[in-house]
């Protein structure tokens, strides 16, 4: 197939602004494991659980536009995440890696077990299109996914505003780097770790919205979702959220790049076997992770 | 390191696999036999071939939690993987009979040593990373394997590979094959906790479990740990393998997303969990119990619908208060039952 | 003393064995044959989606089917000449959409609830592996919403299908396309990597070589896809006129999204299943101009008289009789998965009918021997063995959306031309 530069720059383009979203989805993962060494495996279901939210609340107040829904979507998985992190994790956070695992996928079990009995599988679908603009002349790229990008690139500013430039952010870094130095000096420890976690699953929930705009989606999809986090996680760094934000770029080039040379369904090849090769070689990933 | 080839690893000879401790209880092995037998017989004496339909289902799972407790048990490696094992064996086994034409039973044999070598050769590498490092390892080597047979032509790719109906005239028909493949999964029940059982009272076991409750130590004290991880966790891929090329075979077709669901591997650390990691018996009855519950779920008229949710619900309530496992809290409850209970 | 406690625990081992062995196999009763003075009721199994990605498809089937059942026993059964009454009643177990317990379930249905006869689970996977078991145990197994052709070539002797195979399900829109636009050449095939829609866009890229069309791309993407820019860069750096492929309902309604909302010039989309449903109109002005074949529509044209036309016998209800009914029933529109569903119990008693039986030798070869025009289409089973069951009576149909006067969307038949509502939008705007 001739490739010409148009094409070239619009699978470059698409990969691009995928891969900040999903840098997103990623960023709630990795601060989840650097602040508290857990890797939450209910991660998928979260953010799918996301989408319905934003769907929900649109169809309960009659939105014609998702954003205001995804904002309230947003502001509320906050205290659920805290709540998860009380009911399942507390308990078992100086436990082996084993017991958070299955703590966090026995979440992961109950979240879709209650979404299959309510929801059901059927795929949903938020009716709102913002049409499409021209970028350099003749590359057609859909205004929501333009927004989710840009959205995407600023809540990644606003964390690390927030992580740096807040006291509770200096907690956050502090119960990080050491939590028993962060509770001897007197940082709330407890409540620090269940509002990273609850701030690790607010970036979910907003990754997922955001998805929720651009794609169709079902309770399904989590899962896919969740695999890519830790791809990107992995890339980034794991338990550095910020460098989760080029982690998703590198995972949205290489999306946009192997097809133009192979068939699409080897990027999966491609991308697991890279994450694979990375946990061996350099398992802090690309940009330094939490030592 | 040194320059003499090793004849064979130091971790892996025969003279390791003696009781390391003199004194074990018949019952140690017997009970685990027995409960695994008891389960393999049952349906044999009701003649209803629905209960073996089951009874299939029930020790394949016996056989993935048997076999992953090795390395999640024993040596503390957490693998979300497990089931790629599985996956490959019964792709490779699946090849040999549909496309090559050979027997069942070279299918078997060849499966289990698929997958052990894939074991062998990953291991090597991913090994050397610990806690949820391994972890997430194990599901990046199950989805690249996995992406990968998707795209690989000569097991079909997307597809997958099919079986003319007619193979199973060579076994007799179709129902004596059902029956044959059914006893041949006893076996391998069997096997499994037979190896368990083995590894668990050996020297080497010992090695394993020294490796899980502090692997510098271990190494300190002279266990050569990258090579005893490695053979661990090749010993727990053959079984699942073997598995999985007979369970392909009954049914007929493989395709890639059946072949390697994550949520298998989740299940089969559940059954693990819920029996009690590290012990014999433990992983056989929390395979069974977990089986028994969720068919018991799955039939029930007003939990059918949030099966799932009471799953997650039980489970967590054993990670928080009960992490041991059945046999575990046992053991600690009435220490008398330790010497019968392994 | 040591003896003697191990012997206790070995007993408390073995109770706890057979707890779990009971527990595990349940219990189930009262199903099967049951005769009761000249009135037989016969027991139908199948499994449903209740849960997973077939769910929605499947739930329709199963409403198909129930709703025959609750006709023929309500209109009092089916009497045989020698009198018996035969009513029905139907077992069925939720398969999760998944292959895992598909075996185990029909098992199941075949020997502890003794079915007399089996409906195939919604999707060719589901039913490839379900087919195993009605072969292992000699049930008669209708098939419905799974149309893969290589289900019925593993020498199997007791399966029927009742769609059209996946052979011949978008071969017509080749057939459009010519008719519409002698002058096109460039074809792209964009499909679902699973077993039914690779079996169908393989023999329709055969077909379009054989009529002089240039395939400039055959690509496949993964069944859970929801991002297919990379495919629709790859169709315009292709310089394809036009585009076959999809694969079932979500992937294709998000293919079409993307299709509109990165304004792809092409002149003609064919789809598949995704189409035909009534809530593809939710994607509004992207529905627009997509072709989809579908396996029924209440429009369709077989009615008494073609079935005269053609010299084979009529049977069942007419397609609005159908749907009358389902609507009364369900308060929603049946989608050709709900006809499916209803067709496969029509079928069985038109069989059981010809019959005059219920011995399911006997039944089979009535089915064998069927050549029937139903609201549905027409049905009729190759018998020769390397292909024993698969359909050659029924034909696709081929829907578009259109907007009428007043900008509603509107699904209208366009294909075969004798049965048509309305022409074909040409070029999809």
């Amino acid at each position: 197939m001739a490739l010409d530069w148009t094409t070239a720059l619009s699978f470059l383009i698409d990969g691009l602004m995928l891969g900040f979203v999903f840098g997103v989805a990623a960023m709630g993962l990795t601060l989840i494991w650097g602040v508290m060494d857990v890797i939450n495996l209910a991660h998928g279901p979260l953010i799918a659980l996301a989408m319905f939210g934003v769907y929900l609340i649109m169809n309960f107040l009659g939105l014609s536009n998702p954003y205001p829904a995804l904002l309230l979507t947003t502001l509320l998985a906050l205290p659920v995440g805290m709540g998860i992190y009380y009911l399942a994790v507390h308990r078992v956070i100086d436990a082996p890696h084993l017991s958070s695992l299955l703590a966090t996928y026995s979440v992961n079990m109950m979240l879709m077990g209650v979404m299959n009995a309510v929801f059901g599988g059927a795929p949903r679908n938020i009716d709102f299109s913002l049409g499409s603009i021209t970028l350099f002349g003749d590359i057609v790229v859909p205004t929501a996914r333009l927004v989710a990008a840009l959205a995407a690139v600023l809540i990644a500013a606003a964390l690390y505003f927030f992580l740096y430039r807040t006291r509770v952010g200096r907690y956050i870094r502090a119960v990080t780097d050491n939590r028993d130095a962060a509770e001897l000096v007197g940082v709330p420890s407890t409540t620090i770790l269940a509002l990273s976690f609850g701030l690790g699953v607010l970036l979910a929930a907003f990754a997922g919205g955001l998805i929720a705009t651009i794609f169709p989606f079902t309770i399904f999809d989590g899962g896919r979702y969740e695999l890519k986090s830790f791809v990107i996680g992995v890339l980034g760094g794991l338990g550095n959220p910020i460098g989760s934000l080029f982690g998703g770029l590198i995972l949205g080039v290489i999306e946009g790049l192997v097809p133009m040379f192979l068939e699409t369904s080897w990027t999966p090849v491609i991308e697991f076997g890279l994450f694979v090769f990375i946990l061996l070689v350099r398992p802090t990933g690309l940009f330094g992770g939490k030592s | 390191m040194s320059q003499r080839k090793p004849s064979l690893p130091p971790a892996f000879r025969l003279a390791d696999f003696r009781p390391a401790l003199p004194g074990r209880h018949w019952a140690n092995w017997a009970l685990p036999l027995l409960v695994v037998l008891g389960l393999g017989i049952f349906p044999l004496l009701t003649g209803k071939d629905v209960h073996r339909e089951t009874m299939f289902t029930l020790l394949r799972a016996v056989v993935m939690a048997v076999s992953l407790n090795i390395i999640l048990g024993y040596t503390g490696y957490v693998s979300f993987g497990h089931v790629v094992f599985f996956g490959l064996g019964g792709y490779v086994g699946f090849y040999l009979v549909a496309v090559q034409g050979r027997t069942l039973w070279e299918a078997l044999l060849a499966g289990g040593l698929a997958a052990g070598l894939l074991a062998w050769l990953i291991g090597i590498g991913i090994l050397r990373l610990r806690g949820a490092y391994f972890a997430l390892v194990t599901i990046g080597v199950n989805e690249a394997v996995k992406a990968f047979i998707q795209n690989f032509d000569p097991f079909g790719g997307p597809l997958g590979l099919t079986m003319n109906f007619s193979v199973y005239q060579a076994y007799g028909g179709p129902r004596a094959m059902l029956q044959m493949t059914y006893y041949i999964l006893v076996a391998l029940a069997v096997a499994a906790v037979l190896l368990a059982y083995a590894v668990r009272t050996s020297k080497f076991g010992l090695g394993l479990l020294s490796i899980r409750e502090d692997e510098d130590a271990a190494e300190v004290m002279g266990v050569v740990t990258p090579l005893a991880k490695t053979w661990a966790f090749v010993l727990s891929a053959i079984l699942p393998g073997m598995v999985g090329a007979l369970f392909f075979f009954r049914n007929g077709s493989v395709e890639p997303h059946e072949a390697f669901p994550l949520h298998l591997s989740i299940e089969a650390i559940v059954m693990v969990m819920l029996g009690g990691q590290g012990t014999v018996l433990g992983p056989v009855l929390g395979a069974a119990g977990y089986q028994a519950m969720r068919a018991f779920l799955l039939t029930n008229r007003y939990l059918k619908d949030i099966q799932l949710t009471v799953s997650g619900a039980l489970l967590l309530l054993i990670v928080l208060f009960i992490p041991a496992g059945l046999i575990g809290w046992l053991r600690r409850r009435f220490p008398a039952s330790r010497r019968v209970l392994l | 003393m040591k003896r003697g406690k191990g012997t206790l625990w070995l007993g408390l081992a073995l109770l706890l064995v057979l707890a779990l062995a009971l527990a595990a196999c349940g219990g189930k009763a009262e199903t099967g044959q049951q005769t009761e003075g000249n009135e037989v009721v016969l027991t139908i199994g199948y499994t449903e989606s209740q849960t997973g990605k077939y769910n929605v498809s499947s739930s329709r089937q199963v409403k198909g089917l129930q709703l025959w059942v609750k006709q023929i026993n309500e209109a009092g059964g089916i009497e045989l000449s020698d009198g018996t009454v035969i009513k029905f009643k139907t077992v069925s177990y939720d398969d999760e959409s998944s292959k895992d317990r598909v075996q185990e379930l029909y098992t199941r249905l075949a020997t502890e609830d003794n079915a007399d006869f089996l409906i195939s689970p919604y999707s060719s996977g589901l039913t490839a592996a379900a087919a195993v078991i009605a072969e292992q145990y000699g049930k008669v197994m209708i098939t419905t919403g799974a149309a893969s052709d290589s289900i019925y070539k593993k020498g199997y002797t007791q399966v029927f299908q009742i769609y059209t195979p996946a052979s011949r399900y978008l071969t017509g829109a080749v057939d459009i396309l010519q008719k519409a636009d002698p002058e096109l050449k460039k074809i792209a095939f964009v499909y679902e990597d699973s077993k039914f829609a690779t079996s169908v866009v393989t023999a329709a890229k055969d077909y379009a070589e054989s009529k002089g069309y240039e395939v400039v791309l055959f690509e496949g993407y993964a069944p859970d896809t929801t991002d297919f820019g990379p495919f629709i860069n790859k169709i315009v750096g292709s310089g394809a006129e036009a585009i076959l492929g999809g694969g079932h309902f979500q992937d294709g309604s998000t293919f079409a999204r993307q299709l509109h909302e990165e304004g792809v010039p092409v002149k003609f989309v064919a789809l598949l299943v995704a189409p035909p449903e009534p809530d593809f109109a939710e994607l509004g002005d992207a529905a627009v101009g997509i072709v989809g074949p579908s396996q029924w529509e209440p429009q369709a044209q077989y009615t008494p008289e073609a079935a005269q036309k053609l010299g084979i016998e009529w049977f069942g209800p007419t397609s609005k009789e159908f749907v009358d009914a389902y609507v009364a029933e369900y308060g929603e529109e049946p989608s050709y998965h709900s006809a499916g569903g209803y067709a496969a119990g029509l079928i069985l008693e038109k069989a059981i009918r010809a019959a005059d039986s219920t011995d399911p030798a006997k039944v089979k070869e009535a089915l064998d021997a069927m050549d029937v025009l139903i609201f549905f289409g027409r049905i009729k089973f190759e018998t020769a063995p390397e292909a024993h069951g698969l359909q050659i009576g029924h034909e696709m149909v081929y829907v578009q959306w259109q907007k009428d006067d007043q900008g509603n969307l509107k699904k209208e038949v366009v294909w075969p031309e004798a049965g048509a509502t309305a022409e074909l939008l040409y070029p999809k705007p």
